[in-house]
């Protein structure tokens, strides 16, 4: 009995001091939980998470200080990824932090512009180019649609637009199951 | 070349009803044009052609009247007449939204056809300059797809494919075709085979399509640039890869292109298309296309201008049957259901078919998968079907795209073998959608990941030489004071310097 508990103490004392150095030696450089967060976020940059982008928000959850409800960009479809990057239960948006939209991307409207770069400078993407007293223009193959450029229009020029109207943004609905009363309709999904 | 060629079978097929007597019976009629004609400026592959005329305009037959941008074709008035309006209009578009289209008021008396210069010596030109015509003609794939013609001009190629193998039930237009213009297939393909240097050019007709091989030997009797081989009917063996298949025993790589082979396929109408536009300048503004199904009361092929309102096709058809059901452009295979006959006839319409209540089976209620696998012993591509429907319906894209969705070319067999009536295909085509778009939001987030780092990188940057001007600055005023005791000269001197060097780096800074 006695040789047994010191067997199997010494045991776990040997592997455990194994293990610690095995921690040490192979450790690696940087943050890998926070690239694999980062890698799931949508990348709009909006900060309605509260923090300055996505990836220090990717840097909050791996720390374990944000939640992996409050991307609103990301909504139900990005939640469920964190969640299941992480191992834990899905939750709804918090509504704290806004709600899920459509995809938008930002528009100027030329006329109106009156050159003052503060759109330029809130840009977290640099997706905006112009120069003082210039006109400014949206990139749209770079706009993220973080509308983080609305609020410093002194002249309110810049509207959203949906990202993907019309013909060319058009996409088949999912299809929906044909039943009838033959089928147990609560067995399908 | 006058060896019988051998002949390799495909995977999956099968040999579906024909119905093709009904659209062959007689020849080919021109149909009448009709008195407005609606062009949508997207008919292709790509991007929207841009409009050249203004309402008001007079166009007349030939002219351009849109052209490409980027990847795209022109587009060319298929009549005289004046163009009344630039305005959005029904399409044959799954989604039934409307698209800009050019609308044109028909007036046969507006004005002689402007075509372009006939080239009949072609064989002394050079290929980029032909390639340039087929561009210049607004030619596309007439099989359906509606790639840009010129587009799949660019790489050297061994073999050149002509597809006559025409294998969906109803559709006989490419039938027709060669019964009636097998030189211009020829011709077409000559030239084609000029421009991308192809030693070997084969013509493949399907065997039970006997009046066109009967005309297609005739054109190529004595000559032997060109093979043609009879083909064995199996749907869907005018499937550019399974044709490739059939004849060279090579499969096209998952993602890759025929060329990739060596080997290119075209359509037998772009290929009469390509021989009416450098032999006669004529542009792509009039095409054949079979009017039949149970629902129509008179099938037949027509030869009808680009634009072409579909009731007025329906109409030379001999109108509607009372039991007509359900309105199809293309093929009951692969074709679309049309919600209106309002909408035009566009380059790779082939088809426009009616179909009666008899012959749906859509409404027929939908069961469980009772996992058969017949869908996967007809499926031309080898995949999974039904794995690919469970994947899909439980949302786990990865999966799908581990099971090679993107290879579905989109034939219909497995839903047409499938005993529990699932709609697979409506499955694969909202699934193809919905790779397109995760692939693109994912480029989307790649790019603004990397331009926020850039942002943030280029801000640190400037604030970092914002503070090191700022050491400098000072580090440079309490010398300048400390060299003042002892020489007022060396003291005034460093003070210039100093002041110097500041403005050089605000003029940095401004600049």
């Amino acid at each position: 009995m006695a040789t047994a508990v010191w067997v199997l103490g010494l045991l776990g004392v040997a592997l455990g001091a194994l293990l610690g150095w095995v921690a040490v030696r192979f450790r690696r450089a940087g943050a890998p939980l926070a690239d694999a967060i980062d890698k799931v976020l949508p990348q709009t940059q909006c900060g309605q998470c509260g923090f300055p982008g996505c990836r220090p928000y990717a840097e909050a959850i791996a720390r374990g200080d944000a939640d992996i409800n409050q991307c609103p960009p990301g909504g139900e479809a990005g939640i469920r990824a964190l969640a299941e990057l992480l191992g834990r239960e899905p939750k709804p948006l918090s509504a704290d932090h806004g709600v899920e939209k459509p995809k938008v991307l930002a528009v100027i409207d030329e006329a109106e512009c009156i050159g003052c770069t503060k759109c330029i400078q809130a840009c977290p993407v640099d997706a905006i180019v112009g120069a003082p007293k210039r006109m400014h223009t949206v990139l749209d193959a770079e706009c993220t649609g973080c509308e983080l450029c609305i609020a410093p229009c002194p002249v309110d020029c810049i509207t959203m637009v949906p990202a993907r109207a019309g013909l060319a943004g058009w996409r088949p609905s999912r299809p929906l199951p044909r039943l009838t009363a033959l089928v147990d309709a609560a067995r399908l999904p | 070349m006058n060896a019988p060629q051998r002949l390799f079978a495909f995977p999956g097929g099968l040999r579906l009803p024909e119905h093709k007597d009904a659209a062959t019976r007689a020849p080919s009629r021109a149909c009448p044009l009709p008195p407005r004609l609606v062009l949508p400026l997207s008919q292709h592959a790509g991007q929207a052609a841009r409009p050249e005329v203004a309402p008001g305009e007079r166009v007349v037959r030939g002219q351009r009247i849109a052209r490409a941008e980027g990847l795209g074709a022109h587009l060319h008035a298929p009549a005289a007449g004046v163009v009344v309006a630039i305005e959005d209009h029904p399409v044959p578009h799954a989604s039934g939204l409307p698209a800009p289209c050019i609308v044109i008021d028909v007036d046969p008396a507006a004005g002689e056809a402007a075509l372009l210069p006939a080239l009949p010596d072609w064989p002394a030109i050079e290929p980029a300059a032909l390639r340039a015509r087929i561009e210049d003609a607004g030619i596309v794939g007439l099989g359906g797809a509606a790639f840009p013609t010129a587009g799949k001009l660019g790489r050297p190629i061994d073999l050149l494919v002509l597809n006559g193998a025409e294998c969906e039930p109803w559709i006989a237009c490419d039938e027709m075709l060669l019964r009636e213009r097998a030189p211009a297939v020829r011709d077409g393909g000559r030239i084609l085979a000029r421009i991308v240097g192809a030693s070997r050019i084969v013509l493949a007709i399907e065997d039970r399509m006997h009046g066109a091989l009967a005309a297609a030997r005739e054109a190529l009797a004595g000559a032997d640039d060109i093979a043609v081989v009879a083909v064995p009917t199996i749907y869907p063996e005018g499937g550019e890869r399974q044709l490739i298949r059939v004849l060279t025993g090579a499969e096209v790589p998952s993602g890759g292109l025929p060329a990739d082979l060596g080997v290119l396929c075209h359509n037998v109408g772009t290929a009469a298309a390509v021989a009416d536009a450098v032999l006669r300048g004529l542009p792509l503004v009039e095409r054949y296309v079979s009017v039949t199904g149970a629902g129509v009361a008179d099938p037949v092929t027509l030869r009808a201008a680009i634009g072409t309102p579909i009731e007025w096709l329906v109409a030379q058809a001999g109108g509607y049957r009372a039991d007509a059901e359900r309105l199809v452009m293309g093929g009951p295979m692969m074709g679309r259901a049309l919600p209106t006959d309002a909408v035009p006839l566009v380059k790779a319409a082939n088809c426009v078919l009616v179909l009666t209540a008899a012959e749906l089976r859509d409404d027929a209620p939908e069961l469980p998968c009772i996992r058969c696998g017949e869908c996967v012993r007809v499926c031309p591509a080898r995949l999974l079907p039904q794995q690919l429907h469970w994947h899909l319906r439980a949302g786990d894209f990865d999966e799908v795209e581990a099971h090679a969705l993107r290879d579905c070319i989109e034939c219909g067999l497995c839903a047409h073998v499938c005993p529990s009536h699932i709609p697979l295909v409506e499955w694969y085509r909202w699934g193809k959608t919905e790779l397109r778009v995760r692939a693109e939001d994912r480029r989307r987030s790649d790019l603004a990941r990397e331009r926020f780092e850039a942002r943030k990188a280029r801000l640190e940057r400037e604030d970092a030489e914002r503070a090191a001007r700022l050491a400098a600055r000072r580090a440079s005023a309490p010398a300048a004071t400390a060299g003042d005791a002892d020489d007022p000269v060396a003291a005034a001197l460093a003070r210039a310097e100093a002041k110097k060097r500041g403005a050089a780096t605000e003029d940095a800074d401004g600049a």
